[in-house]
């Protein structure tokens, strides 16, 4: 019933290859979208810089995004900026950082019992920190995805928790999810923040630990937002509406059909990698918690305006947002719980209230 | 002074292409890179001024800039967008291809970079689809020929009869002549 009201039906939505596309994928894969009466090409894309600059010149209709990518392009902060929208959070957490094994066993030499914990206590990191500095090394090197991310903030927050100051003790670099394995492997890079599987991938390959999650610092933050530019929003409502409905549907079965979301996800038109690696972050193995990464539930896919302020107090409080912009109003135009509930409400979903509205 | 320009692209075809021209311009191209060679480090030790980098590479992550939050590279780059106009984004991203510069050079300085690589990317795009199509013609040139002769040897008839029989089979079920090929070759391939 819904076809006839589509402005569009043939879309490509771009993604980068990380557990958190799963709704994405899954809508693709298992009927989702086709049930709404939308065609969607799946465009796997190698960067967060390529995704960002797509979706702003039309090349692709929306996309899976950090969660503050939207954010950032409305501000005018990122280089190719328009506003954006989101009525849809992906999921919740699904973050980890993962630390070389030369630089864990010099911990564990430290003091095996700290070494061990986790979330990895940051102040055993800056014995490490100050010995090398007194022995004249080259400071460590921390990777993040992107400069606007919650991997940048989470990583910034736990070296901070052990008085590790960016620039000052620890560099700290981008590198793009797909080749956060190979940076470990060649050995100049001490640790990496990355959204999974990258994390359980490196464990596997034997390259490093994961010594803290998302969970661990920031829980119940939305980490994926689906996102369209605001005019693109505008010329096509119903059809952003259907996409929104569908998402939600997938992303309630990723979270009721877990190993099969991670048989789907390793394909190679999609992740392309073992089986075993995607879906240890999923099912909470190789000692990762079961509850790292959530899909649907509770509430998982409210884009919620106070986590938007999250983000933007974050981009304010390190010099990546011009200290006169309007956090609030941007918030508010940005992030879309309305949309959503509309969504959510035409595919018999329960609504969280307005004022129940979570902070992290 | 010429720029000086980082070209990086896996493709070295376009790399090339992209080369020549900026060379031809006046530009200086000091390094070709191929995806995981870290440009960012490179800009200093090369006193680069401009990278021209493949929208799809991987690299272009590095090169966003972090602005106060890190990053201690030498020279800070910044993408090419914020002052050039619309039109010429738009047409860089759908061309394939993304632009850095050395944060405050004049952007009216680095448009003529970019512009000569838009084209480049754009002859490359279109070298490769025309060659996509010739090799389609002569594929399916192949298989009219196959089929050809499947027909001359079952029906007993001439050349010319074979391919009149195949076209008007064509025209009939609203297909492509290669597609009653197809079908030709894999009716032969069943019944041996």
């Amino acid at each position: 019933m819904a076809k006839a009201r589509l402005e569009k039906t043939r879309l490509t939505l771009g993604m980068v290859p990380l557990v958190d596309c799963a709704p994405l994928a899954i809508a693709r894969e298992r009927g989702f979208f086709a049930a709404m009466g939308l065609d969607v090409e799946i465009s796997r894309e190698s960067s967060w810089a390529s995704i960002r600059d797509k979706v702003a010149v039309g090349v692709l209709d929306g996309a899976h995004m950090l969660a503050p990518l939207p954010l950032a392009m409305s501000a005018g902060v990122s280089p190719v900026g328009v506003p954006m929208m989101t009525g849809l959070a992906l999921s919740l957490g699904g973050t980890t950082v993962t630390l070389a094994n030369a630089v864990w066993d010099r911990l564990a030499a430290i003091n095996p019992g700290a070494a061990r914990m986790r979330p990895l206590p940051a102040t055993l990191l800056r014995r490490l920190v100050e010995a090398d500095r007194e022995e004249g090394r080259e400071p460590l090197t921390f990777a993040s995805v992107h400069p606007v991310s919650s991997h940048t903030y989470d990583l910034i927050a736990w070296l901070d928790s052990g008085g590790i100051a960016v620039d000052r003790d620890v560099r700290l670099v981008v590198v793009p999810p797909p080749q956060m394995v190979a940076r470990l492997s060649a050995g100049d890079i001490a640790g990496v923040c990355v959204g999974e599987p990258w994390g359980a991938l490196a464990m596997r390959q034997g390259l490093g630990r994961v010594i803290l999650t998302s969970g661990d610092v920031s829980p119940g933050r939305v980490e994926k937002v689906f996102a369209v530019t605001r005019a693109w929003a505008e010329a096509h409502p119903e059809t952003h509406l259907a996409v929104l409905e569908a998402l939600i549907g997938a992303a309630r079965w990723c979270d009721d059909n877990r190993a099969e979301t991670a048989e789907i996800l390793a394909r190679p038109h999609l992740l392309n990698l073992p089986v075993g690696a995607v879906a240890a972050p999923l099912l909470g193995e190789d000692s990762l918690p079961g509850d790292l990464i959530r899909f649907h539930r509770p509430a998982a896919n409210v884009p919620w305006r106070s986590h938007a302020l999250w983000y933007l107090d974050r981009m304010a409080q390190y010099g990546q947002l011009p200290p006169e912009t309007d956090r609030l109003r941007l918030a508010e135009t940005v992030f879309r719980p309305d949309l959503y509930r509309l969504a959510a409400t035409r595919q018999g979903v329960d609504v969280p209230p307005d004022e129940e509205e979570p902070i992290i | 002074m010429s720029l000086r320009v980082i070209v990086v692209d896996d493709e070295r075809e376009r790399a090339a292409l992209v080369t020549q021209a900026l060379t031809a311009n006046g530009f200086q191209v000091v390094a070709v890179l191929g995806a995981g060679a870290c440009p960012a480090h490179r800009v200093t030790e090369l006193a680069a001024d401009v990278i021209i980098v493949d929208i799809d590479s991987p690299d272009r992550d590095m090169l966003e800039d972090m602005r106060r939050v890190t990053f201690d590279c030498g020279r800070p780059v910044v993408m090419f967008a914020q002052d050039g106009n619309p039109e010429t984004i738009r047409a860089a991203v759908e061309a394939g291809v993304s632009a850095y510069v050395v944060d405050g050079l004049k952007p009216e300085r680095v448009k003529p970079v970019v512009d000569v690589a838009i084209a480049r990317f754009r002859q490359f795009q279109e070298l490769r689809s025309e060659l996509g199509r010739t090799k389609a013609t002569l594929a399916e040139r192949k298989l009219v020929e196959k089929a050809k002769g499947i027909l001359m040897r079952q029906r007993g008839c001439g050349e010319e009869e074979a391919y009149r029989l195949m076209r008007k089979m064509a025209m009939d079920r609203k297909v492509r002549l290669a597609d009653i090929a197809n079908r030709i070759i894999e009716a032969a391939q069943l019944l041996g």
